[in-house]
């Protein structure tokens, strides 16, 4: 039973380690002929066309880029049909156009059905691609659960720039519901919990007579909420796991 | 079975897009032509069939099996088994393919005959070109055989194809270790260096006459067996401790390699 699973189950630990001296066909054959009935030389053509490596399939794997490599390796993955799918670090080493390849790639396996298993430290790319996260702080699961409740339970910020930075600063650390105060490039930036908080801070404001020069959301990112969670929890992290 | 035969088919391939694999068939390819070279050149040496040299060329390559002893094959046999299993563990290779479906056990035994085969091939490619060669210098003659007595060029052909596959089991033997020491120390430069130096430690224990009753039962004996072959009359004795001897020899290694191979933590 455990192995029949097993078989709906690819990945590629670390990076794809492939035999230089074959064709990149070749090691897919290979490796779909050692899936004993798996997968088929049709299914070969069909990932190296999806890969967009058909063009290069005759070549030695020792003349490809470490881009090709790495599709290659997630062509070798995809040949015997996974349902899920392990990768660990697929964008190391690829150059910006293999990134939006990749990001192109796992959105469209995404939608196809396959459950992929992104293992990253690259953040803005898994904010990307990912649905669900998991992050993992000092050998803990910190969070696990959907991104987009992730990136609500963080607030949202706003950078703040006026006339006087100094009293801003500590007018917008006595606002209730307003935390994660920092000062970065002559703006502060701050979160809110409720829409109240801004109301509060732009009373505080006009009653110590500083004029708001400007006040712009800011986007939360994966990485900033991953810092303020490994570094130090908003709130008590919900572990699921 | 299938599995293992699937697998043997892709080793197959992989030594065949190596060049370790061309360097190891050029060996066998190129040692004959220089031995018929220096035996034009400086005279025929003291070897079973010797006195053939200049009459006959058909049993040419039996004559280099003696010159070359052990240490020639061992040469073309660690080429490629000190590096069969070790260099997919170096090149992570190891990883990628045990996350398919075949089993560790079938993928070890696929290797171990793919070494064979590329072993036999390369003393194929040995036996036609000293046969070959040896023909052209001196002519497809009759052989005078280890006894005196006169054979037909063709039925001496045969004995001689025969006799190469007798020669290849002792290389076999010495093959297997190769291949252990290749899954043991998972370096193909150790494993290569150890082969020789084990084919060479054999071939000195054969040396010591303080052991030479135990003689007929070392590995560096064996491939003499096909001597049997050229008497009169035909005898089996010889070959059929060759059998036993290189499957004692094999064994050992194989079923080490089997554990070693089948428990590691590749992921290391």
């Amino acid at each position: 039973m455990r192995s029949r699973h097993l078989q709906d189950v690819s990945g590629i630990i670390e990076e794809p380690r492939l035999y230089p001296y074959l064709s990149g066909r070749a090691n897919l054959q290979l490796l779909s002929d050692l899936d004993m009935g798996r997968s088929s030389r049709r299914r070969v053509e069909e990932v190296l066309e999806t890969v967009e490596l058909r063009d290069r399939a005759r070549d030695r794997v020792s003349e490809y880029s470490q881009g090709m490599r790495q599709r290659l390796g997630i062509a070798s993955c995809l040949v015997r049909n996974p349902k899920l799918m392990m990768l660990d670090e697929p964008a190391n080493g690829v150059d910006p156009a293999g990134m939006r390849f990749l990001r192109r790639l796992l959105l469209r396996l995404r939608d196809e059905g396959v459950t992929v298993f992104l293992s990253s430290h690259l953040l803005a790319e898994v904010q990307e691609v990912c649905t669900r996260v998991a992050i993992v702080a000092a050998g803990q699961i910190a969070y696990e659960g959907p991104l987009d409740e992730l990136l609500a339970r963080a607030g949202r910020r706003y950078r703040l720039q006026t006339a006087d930075l100094p009293v801003t600063v500590e007018i917008c650390r006595s606002v209730r519901g307003l935390s994660g105060v920092e000062v970065d490039s002559g703006r502060i930036g701050f979160a809110i919990d409720a829409e109240a908080a801004l109301l509060e801070l732009a009373g505080a404001l006009t009653e110590a007579e500083i004029a708001i020069q400007s006040m712009t959301p800011e986007q939360v990112t994966l990485e900033r909420v991953f810092s303020e969670l490994t570094e130090a929890p908003m709130s008590a992290p919900e572990v699921t796991v | 079975m299938a599995a293992t035969l699937v697998a043997y088919r892709w080793e197959l391939r992989k030594l065949a897009a190596q060049n370790r694999t061309y360097l190891g068939i050029a060996i066998a390819a190129v040692g004959p032509i220089v031995y018929l070279l220096l035996a034009i050149a400086q005279g025929y040496p003291h070897a079973p069939l010797a006195d053939n040299f200049g009459r006959t060329g058909v049993a040419f390559s039996l004559v280099v099996f003696k010159l070359i002893v052990v240490v020639g094959p061992a040469i073309i046999a660690s080429l490629v088994a000190g590096d069969i299993a070790a260099a997919e563990d170096l090149g992570g290779t190891l990883k990628t393919i045990l996350l398919r479906s075949v089993r560790r056990g079938q993928l070890l035994a696929a290797k171990t005959l793919a070494l064979y085969t590329y072993l036999a091939t390369a003393m194929a490619v040995f036996f036609v070109v000293a046969t070959v060669g040896g023909v052209i210098a001196w002519g497809f003659n009759p052989v005078i055989n280890i006894s005196g007595h006169s054979l037909s060029a063709l039925p001496a052909l045969l004995l001689g194809v025969v006799s190469v596959a007798v020669y290849l089991l002792p290389v076999f033997a010495l093959a297997s270790f190769g291949l252990f020491l290749s899954v043991a120390t998972r370096q193909s430069v150790a494993a290569i260096g150890g082969t020789l130096l084990y084919a060479m430690c054999l071939q000195g224990l054969a040396a010591i006459s303080a052991i030479k009753a135990a003689h007929s039962y070392l590995l560096t004996n064996q491939p003499t067996a096909w001597h049997d072959l050229f008497q009169t009359p035909v005898a089996a004795g010889a070959i059929i401790r060759a059998v036993w001897v290189s499957a004692a020899f094999a064994l050992p290694p194989l079923i080490g390699a089997w554990v070693i191979f089948t428990r590691r933590d590749v992921t290391t």
